[in-house]
């Protein structure tokens, strides 16, 4: 690959901005801004040829800061490439939902969304460090703007609030980088992922990376700012907020806390699992009391994002499949919704329920399109809603069914509130809606390419699951052996021995570099000395290594 | 290469300050005189003149060498502040040759203060041994103390001026006792011999408290606390341009000295601690009471408070690369408080204090300007893609695990106490509409001026290599 594609997504969109600072009219900025981000999902067209298999692709490393070892390191492989499309796509959305429902300022606007895609790809395939920071950080100017800018009557308070939230949460974060940086050696993350840190080291890395990320989701206590900035952004704000923002703070969990730090998610999975639970209950509860719609919806986030971590923190391979998937669903689902909430607003310019009342007889598509998004909000089957949220479920009842029953209800608060909106949104008496005009063809456009991947994903998960299972195997195998305790194993020397072979080899040469190997039916085996092997081993030896976990594990528990 | 060629750039500088002299001296002799429109506008060939001075800079730093006996030296340390100072001092002059509050017979004078001060701290650069760098501090110091209460039809500049002669007088004299101390002690005053001598409280107590001393004369330079008191004041009183100078250039002096002594003090020594201390309460006294402030010159004073202790992460790592790291942000510090002033010296035309509520409204009134003023804020809070947050990065890469974590941790939360009050500067300029109803400067001068330091911030932010090889050269060289 001599393409550099990634590069071309992060920079086509600073490009088109350069172009349209210098553009005067208006609708002449509107088009420029739609021809970039159409011409950026047509530079995303040969991510279709992602192995999902090979690992790390489309790399890209070049060196940035040599005396301070910073690199361009830009790669994606299965947990990231459905993020990198994801927010490729809410990018034509947003200029398209903003044509007329932004009427000032204009060209800073689009500058803006521009801006916030190039963040938002540069923070999902970022693999050095530093990088991922530099964009995770840089995506706060554009999004603040957004809100404080463009926003609603209270959009000074929710637009600081933002900002200051997220950028708390994410100082530590700083630390957390440097830190891995010393004792790590490198700020490269695949790298990273190879080696090992101490427990301490561990714990208080994953409570600041799981603060800067639980922020981010935004996870129960850590929600307040979220119903805030929604409300008051735009709809094109609410739509990037919803679709790509979020998944940003699950997509570090994924990426960052799971390889970097596992015995420590291993020790706070319950603290994890705890606040998932609160934030669907407690999200899906306050939603049921909303007047405002996009209120609702907002808290309906809450709630979903909680499936999402809770999928994670599983550390299962149904659960890790469910939440990526609910990070996509949500982004298409949650986004479209908000681009329809936009639409209603321009028509009665309320987001109360009471003002939006009895659409069905006079808007019968743009009903039909808020009942399918509404639908596949609360996993309804045959939408892509049900698909990641069973997954979870599935796992969850595996895991423990305390855990999976505490979630019912959950899901029967999705229904309540999304039902108690839809039915006033198209029955609700008096209607208010007796001189609106349809959806026009440009509200069509925006929202049949989300209803469209709903029914997709809903009715054919498979291919979408098949992208993402390789590199959730590897990230749950590499889970799965860095937090076995070490032990002594009684192994049967026919089953596996040219794995054991290879472990014991690689466990004696970094006790004693120089000893002759003593041959003894009993070994420790560790997680270090497995990782090591199958860092270091080659093919056949990394077969038979792949043979030998079970047999460790079966020896932890005895 | 002869030795008289590695003061090249200080060489320069001393000509041009010879022809301010010879501008001030003929001006003022053949004032009413027909042949004195003879005489060129200061504004017309200085700052040319200054940007001379920052090429040779440029091709100074690959100089290197020792001069009178030992007591200045030439190397990559400062080389590579004489090319910060000369960056430095050609915005300023340029920011200052439109100065409203400067009548025109005073101008060339208060250039050739101005630059008699940045001249100092050239030699202050080089100068590797107590003594001088004593007497290039007070040359620097001198001139300062003239210049700021020049601001026509102003009390507060004059207070202000007082003020600064106070606490720099007492400071000086503190800092003098300590020389007194650490030469009865240690009977040297070379850094070179000064580094391989004990420095510990336990060891020997009256060099530890002589150099704790020595330091405090440049603590009052950076403006740390307890050494603070002056800067909003100063900072406050003093017209716009004048601050633009005072808060950027003689913080580099500082920050040399500092870099030139930390080479020795080691992370546990007694001193070194206080440093850890004194930064700590620095950057978090500063950043709490920016929060509070309306002035704009005084929020950013406040803020150089918070910034002086940032520096000193670098230096308490006692490491090349914690000096490294010390040297860019000082770098970095200068080109955005510029950026900030540079904009503040503009959208008040008539060279009145700004507050926050007349940078209403900016985005629409000066787009130029209000963009320059964001990308400055936003480099202030350490935000990517700008040069304060490689700042910070490097800082607190170099400072971790150096025995003062809480330190850094320390850092990094005040960089989210800071946000507010520079999100404000941005609210100000980009959310608010209401505008005041005195115009800004809209010129092509004022853009070009914002654009090109807002342009410096953001390229140094993306591609730091360019700037901060030169500084790992020089952390390196004191090692």
């Amino acid at each position: 690959m001599s393409i550099p594609v990634l590069s071309i997504l992060i920079f086509l969109p600073v490009a088109a901005s350069l172009l349209v600072v210098f553009l005067k009219e208006d609708l002449a900025i509107r088009k420029v801004t739609l021809i970039a981000s159409i011409l950026e999902a047509l530079a995303a067209i040969p991510l279709l040829w992602f192995e999902p298999a090979a690992g790390f692709q489309f790399v890209e490393r070049v060196s940035w800061v040599p005396t301070w070892g910073l690199e361009y390191y830009l790669a994606v492989d299965g947990i990231s490439i459905l993020m990198i499309w994801l927010s490729v796509f809410t990018l034509p959305l947003c200029v398209l939902c903003s044509w007329t429902y932004i009427g000032r300022r204009i060209k800073e606007f689009h500058i803006c969304l521009l801006l916030m895609t190039t963040a938002c790809i540069g923070v999902f395939s970022a693999m050095d460090f530093v990088l991922f920071y530099v964009f995770w950080e840089a995506m706060l100017i554009p999004m603040y703007l957004l809100i404080a800018v463009w926003g609603g009557d209270q959009r000074r308070y929710a637009s600081i609030k933002f900002f200051l939230y997220t950028l708390a949460g994410s100082a530590l974060l700083l630390v957390v980088i440097v830190a891995f940086r010393v004792v790590g050696g490198t700020f490269a993350i695949p790298e990273l992922m190879n080696s090992f840190f101490s427990f301490r080291f561990q714990f208080w890395v994953f409570l600041a990376m799981a603060l800067a990320f639980a922020i981010k989701v935004p996870m129960f206590p850590f929600h307040t700012w979220l119903p805030a900035a929604h409300v008051q952004a735009p709809s094109a704000g609410s739509v990037i907020l919803a679709a790509v923002l979020l998944k940003m703070g699950t997509y570090g969990f994924l990426r960052f806390c799971l390889p970097l730090a596992p015995e420590a998610s291993a020790y706070f999975a319950p603290l994890m699992i705890g606040l998932s639970i609160a934030s669907i209950l407690y999200g899906g509860a306050i939603a049921l009391g909303q007047t405002d719609i996009k209120k609702l919806v907002a808290y309906s986030s809450v709630a979903h994002m909680g499936f999402v971590t809770l999928g994670i923190f599983l550390f299962e391979q149904a659960g890790t499949q469910g939440a990526l998937l609910q990070m996509l669903n949500h982004g298409i689902v949650t986004g479209g919704l908000f681009m329809m909430i936009g639409a209603v607003y321009e028509r009665s310019h309320s987001r109360e329920i009471g003002a939006n009342l009895g659409l069905g007889k006079y808007l019968p598509a743009f009903m039909g399109f808020w009942g399918l998004f509404a639908l596949a909000s609360l996993g309804f089957p045959g939408t892509n809603g049900f698909v990641g949220e069973v997954l979870v479920f599935i796992s969850a009842f595996r895991a423990d069914t305390v855990v999976g029953l505490l979630i019912v209800p959950g899901a029967l608060l999705g229904a309540a509130y999304m039902f108690r909106v839809s039915l006033k949104l198209a029955w609700g008496q008096p209607s208010t809606a007796a001189s609106w005009k349809d959806l026009n063809k440009r509200e069509w456009t925006y929202l049949v390419l989300p209803a469209v991947f709903t029914l997709v994903i809903g009715l054919a998960p498979g291919p979408f699951l098949r992208l993402m299972d390789p590199s959730i195997n590897r990230l749950l195998n590499d889970y799965h052996t860095r937090t076995l305790k070490p032990v002594v194993a009684s192994v049967d020397a026919d089953s596996a021995v040219a794995g054991l072979t290879y472990a014991r080899f690689a466990l004696d040469f970094m006790a004693n570099p120089d000893k002759e190997i003593p041959l003894a039916d009993q070994v420790t085996i560790t997680p270090q000395s497995l990782m090591l092997a199958r860092a270091t081993g080659n093919a056949p030896e990394r077969e038979a290594l792949s043979g030998i976990a079970p047999i460790v594990a079966e020896g932890a528990q005895q | 290469m002869s030795d008289i060629f590695l003061l090249a750039p200080e060489g320069v500088f001393f000509l041009i300050l010879l022809a301010l002299f010879a501008q001030s001296a003929l001006q003022s002799a053949l004032a009413g005189c027909p042949w004195g429109r003879y005489v060129p506008q200061v504004t017309f060939w200085l700052p040319p003149a200054t940007v001379f001075v920052l090429v040779v800079a440029a091709v100074g730093l690959a100089f290197s060498g020792n001069l009178f006996s030992g007591t200045y030296s030439i190397d990559a340390v400062s080389q590579f502040f004489k090319l910060a100072v000369a960056l430095g001092f050609t915005f300023v002059v340029v920011n200052a040759s439109r100065q409203p509050t400067l009548s025109k017979d005073r101008r060339s004078d208060y250039f050739l203060f101005m630059a008699f001060s940045a001249w100092g701290l050239m030699l202050l650069a080089s100068a590797n041994e107590l003594v001088t760098m004593y007497l290039a501090l007070e040359l620097s110091s001198y001139s300062l103390y003239i210049l700021i209460p020049i601001r026509e039809r102003s009390k507060e500049a004059a207070e202000a001026g007082a003020k600064y002669i106070l606490f720099g007088a007492a400071a000086t004299a503190i800092s003098l006792y300590g020389l007194s101390l650490i030469i009865a002690a240690q009977h040297t005053t070379f850094i070179s011999q000064m580094a391989h001598l004990d420095w510990s409280f336990t060891g020997n107590p009256q060099a530890a408290a002589g150099l704790s001393l020595f330091l405090s004369g440049m603590f009052y330079k950076l403006a740390l606390f307890p050494f603070h008191f002056w800067c909003p004041d100063v900072y406050q009183g003093s017209s716009n341009e004048t601050a633009a100078f005072v808060a950027t250039l003689p913080k580099l002096g500082a920050v040399v000295i500092l870099i030139r002594l930390a080479a020795f003090l080691k992370p546990g020594l007694e001193i070194t601690t206080i440093l850890a201390v004194l930064s700590a309460i620095s950057m978090t006294f500063g950043n709490l009471c920016a929060l509070a402030q309306k002035d704009v010159k005084r929020l950013l004073g406040f803020s150089s408070v918070a910034h002086a202790g940032y520096i000193l992460v670098g230096l308490v790592a006692g490491t090349p690369q914690g000096l490294a790291a010390a040297a860019f942000y000082s770098l970095a510090y200068v080109i955005m408080n510029l950026l900030c002033f540079w904009v503040v010296s503009r959208v008040a035309a008539d060279g009145r204090n700004l507050q926050l509520k007349d940078l209403n409204g900016l985005y629409k009134r000066a787009p130029a300007l209000a963009f320059s003023l964001a990308v400055g804020a936003f480099a202030l809070v350490g935000l990517p893609p700008t040069i304060g947050f490689m700042g910070k990065l490097f800082l607190v890469s170099a400072a971790w695990n150096n025995g003062y974590n809480w330190l850094v941790i320390i850092f990094v939360l005040n960089s989210a106490l800071a946000i507010y009050y520079y999100l404000s500067l941005v609210r100000h300029a980009y959310t608010e509409e209401e505008a005041p109803e005195n115009a800004p400067d809209t010129s092509f001068f004022a853009s070009a001026g914002a654009v090109v330091l807002a342009a410096l911030a953001l390229i140094l932010g993306i591609v730091p290599a360019l700037a901060f090889n030169f500084a790992v050269d020089a952390g390196a060289a004191l090692f």
